[in-house]
């Protein structure tokens, strides 16, 4: 059994890198989860989460950097810091042939524990499986699988879980189920999470910490409120004409606040008290506006700082 | 270790596929036995055919020893493709399942991990040889009978006494059983580099049927890479059958006539078999999962 060495600092990535022959999938990645975090792990496809993830868990060796989890090396502690963690990777795959009980017996056994037949119906019915415990995987849906994976994930009562995509495939209920385990795992039972997801929203209700990869590098680490100035905002403008008010901010002193435009929708970037002004100008210049819309969302914030890369460092308590 | 190895056993025999194969093994010989039964006869007189006239035969010459070769010669040819739907499948079908990413992030090692999966197609692969003997040897013995094992060579005779047989059967399903862990062996390496079963099954066959070309075909340049294929030696299972004879040409009870080709080719599957796994091993352990 493992003495953690460090309880404030659960894991701790130093310049780590990987490169898979001439592509960088992860490049000098730094960053640190503290116990009792719920860890987003934000990025495009292909920023480089999935591989960072696979490294926390030995999956893949990284070609530099060092990893330390509960303050051991994970190389030379593989064993031990393992039996302390918890892992669903993408798709819940398990055993199809094997039922619910089987398969989570099977991975508790793996885990280095001695499972009991109540320990097993537990853990099935906290994950709302008590009742198909003897049925066949293959008989199972999407969110059934994906909540037996986090079962198996839990069995061995791990300190840190680790989740990577763990609301896909899944319908509002069961990402809404996911969530609130989530949120049941850290508050209630004191578990560190690390989540990574494509679904930022999801991240930003549940994250106390969030880091934001893009090319396998950092842009931003920091606590949503760190994160998100209350002050800045992102206006959706939804206009008649886009060229139009395009062309008629492109001449006026907010030119350098034009953001990207996103699903045909003109996005600003303004401090919260330069809204009205902006909009008398817009007025003013004649042009048919059907709606103005200050936004203020991790979705938001995301597509700005992987856009534009505006930050790249941490926020600092 | 021990515990995951009992794992692997019961994800082997939780599978329908692993059943396949001792329903084909029980099929085929039971066809086999079948024929023989009915037509046996007719076989045999095609059988002594040539030698009709130089001498003639008491006693059955279709009892169970006989049955039980024959049985082996044609088998031993197909069971390969049965073991190769398990031990291929070994490393390459969690892969194509996602389990093989869940099984890594446990607490195990790697090479604990192989040589648990490893030693489960073993045990596989010797439950089908013992399943192959017990409907190949002992039930031809209960429906056939038995007496003396007549064998044709290909330029002589050979009469095994009944009482020098069994033994002999023993010691061939023996070195069938080391030559089938080559097959697995081979399966389990080349299960390595796919994430599906299917193109580790057929390569496993294929460089099965390559070599065997290789070691049947009599050309100089073949000649010299025969004695290094597992494919060559696979067959000398046939040894056991070929007994000394003393100066009145008599065959000496319990004698083997080349126990040496026997160990030197025992000796090259072990080699082969080490070499297989210890490079899955090599390699897994290096491997990085991104399935």
């Amino acid at each position: 059994m493992l003495l953690y060495k460090s309880m404030q600092q659960i894991v701790k990535v130093s310049q780590l890198t990987k490169q898979f022959n001439s592509l960088t999938a992860v490049n000098q990645l730094s960053f640190s989860v503290e116990s009792g975090d719920v860890y987003g792990f934000l990025g495009q496809n292909g920023a480089g989460k999935s591989t960072t993830i696979r490294m926390l868990l030995t999956l893949i060796t990284p070609t530099s950097g060092d990893i330390s989890i509960f303050g051991y090396d994970l190389n030379k502690h593989r064993k031990e810091i393992l039996q302390q963690i918890g892992a669903v990777i993408e798709k819940p795959d398990v055993y199809k042939y094997l039922s619910a009980y089987e398969n989570l017996k099977l991975f508790a056994k793996l885990s280095g524990v001695k499972p009991s037949n109540k320990m097993l119906m537990d853990q099935l019915e906290m994950v709302g499986l008590a009742s198909r415990a003897h049925d066949t995987v293959k008989t199972f849906s999407q969110g059934m699988k994906q909540r037996l994976g986090i079962g198996i994930a839990l069995v061995h009562n791990p300190q840190l879980i680790i989740l990577d995509e763990p609301t896909n495939g899944l319908d509002p209920q069961g990402i809404a189920d996911i969530r609130n385990l989530i949120l049941i795992l850290s508050r209630e039972m004191k578990k560190t999470v690390i989540v990574s997801s494509h679904l930022l929203n999801e991240i930003e209700q549940i994250a106390t910490r969030i880091l934001i990869i893009d090319k396998g590098q950092k842009l931003v680490e920091g606590s949503s409120a760190e994160l998100f100035n209350d002050q800045q905002t992102i206006l959706q403008i939804s206009v008649a004409n886009n060229n139009k008010v395009i062309q008629t901010i492109q001449s006026s002193t907010w030119a350098n606040n034009l953001l990207p435009e996103r699903d045909g929708q003109i996005m600003v970037g303004l401090n919260k008290e330069d809204i009205p002004n902006f909009n008398r100008m817009l007025a003013a210049s004649g042009v048919d506006i059907y709606s103005l819309q200050a936004r203020h969302s991790l979705e938001d914030y995301f597509l700005q700082v992987t856009a534009g890369k505006q930050h790249v460092g941490t926020f600092t308590n | 270790m021990w515990e995951h190895l009992q794992i692997e056993l019961y994800k082997v025999f939780k599978r329908p596929r692993t059943y396949l194969s001792f329903a084909a093994i029980t099929a085929l010989i039971g066809v086999i036995q079948l024929g023989l039964l009915v037509d046996g006869k007719e076989y045999a007189d095609f059988v002594m055919a040539d030698f009709a006239n130089s001498f003639s035969v008491d006693g059955k010459i279709l009892n169970g020893y006989f049955i039980c070769y024959v049985i082996l010669q044609l088998l031993l040819v197909h069971v390969p493709l049965l073991i190769a739907l398990i031990a291929a499948d070994m490393i390459s079908g969690e892969a194509n399942m996602g389990t093989l990413r869940i099984l890594l992030t446990k607490p195990q090692s790697r090479t604990s991990i192989v040589m648990a999966k490893f030693i489960a197609s073993v045990i596989y692969t010797l439950l089908l040889l013992i399943w192959i003997a017990i409907m190949g040897l002992f039930l031809s013995m209960l429906i056939f009978g038995t007496d003396d094992l007549f064998l044709m060579k290909s330029s002589y005779v050979v009469i095994v006494k009944e009482s020098d047989v069994f033994w002999r059967y023993a010691g061939a399903f023996c070195f069938a059983a080391l030559a089938m862990v080559t097959v697995a062996a081979l399966g389990f390496f080349l299960s390595f580099f796919a994430e599906n079963s299917i193109g580790p099954i057929v390569a496993t066959m294929s460089v099965i049927i390559v070599c065997t070309i290789l070691s049947t075909m009599n050309i100089p340049l073949f000649n010299l890479i025969k004695p290094y294929l597992f494919t060559t030696h696979m067959i000398t299972w046939k040894e056991f059958f070929d007994f000394k004879v003393n100066d009145a040409n008599e065959a000496i009870i319990g004698s083997i006539q080349y126990p040496d080709k026997i160990i030197r080719s025992a000796t090259v599957l072990g080699v082969h078999i080490v070499l297989f796994v210890g490079s899955a091993v090599w390699l897994f352990r290096k491997k990085d999962i991104l399935s």
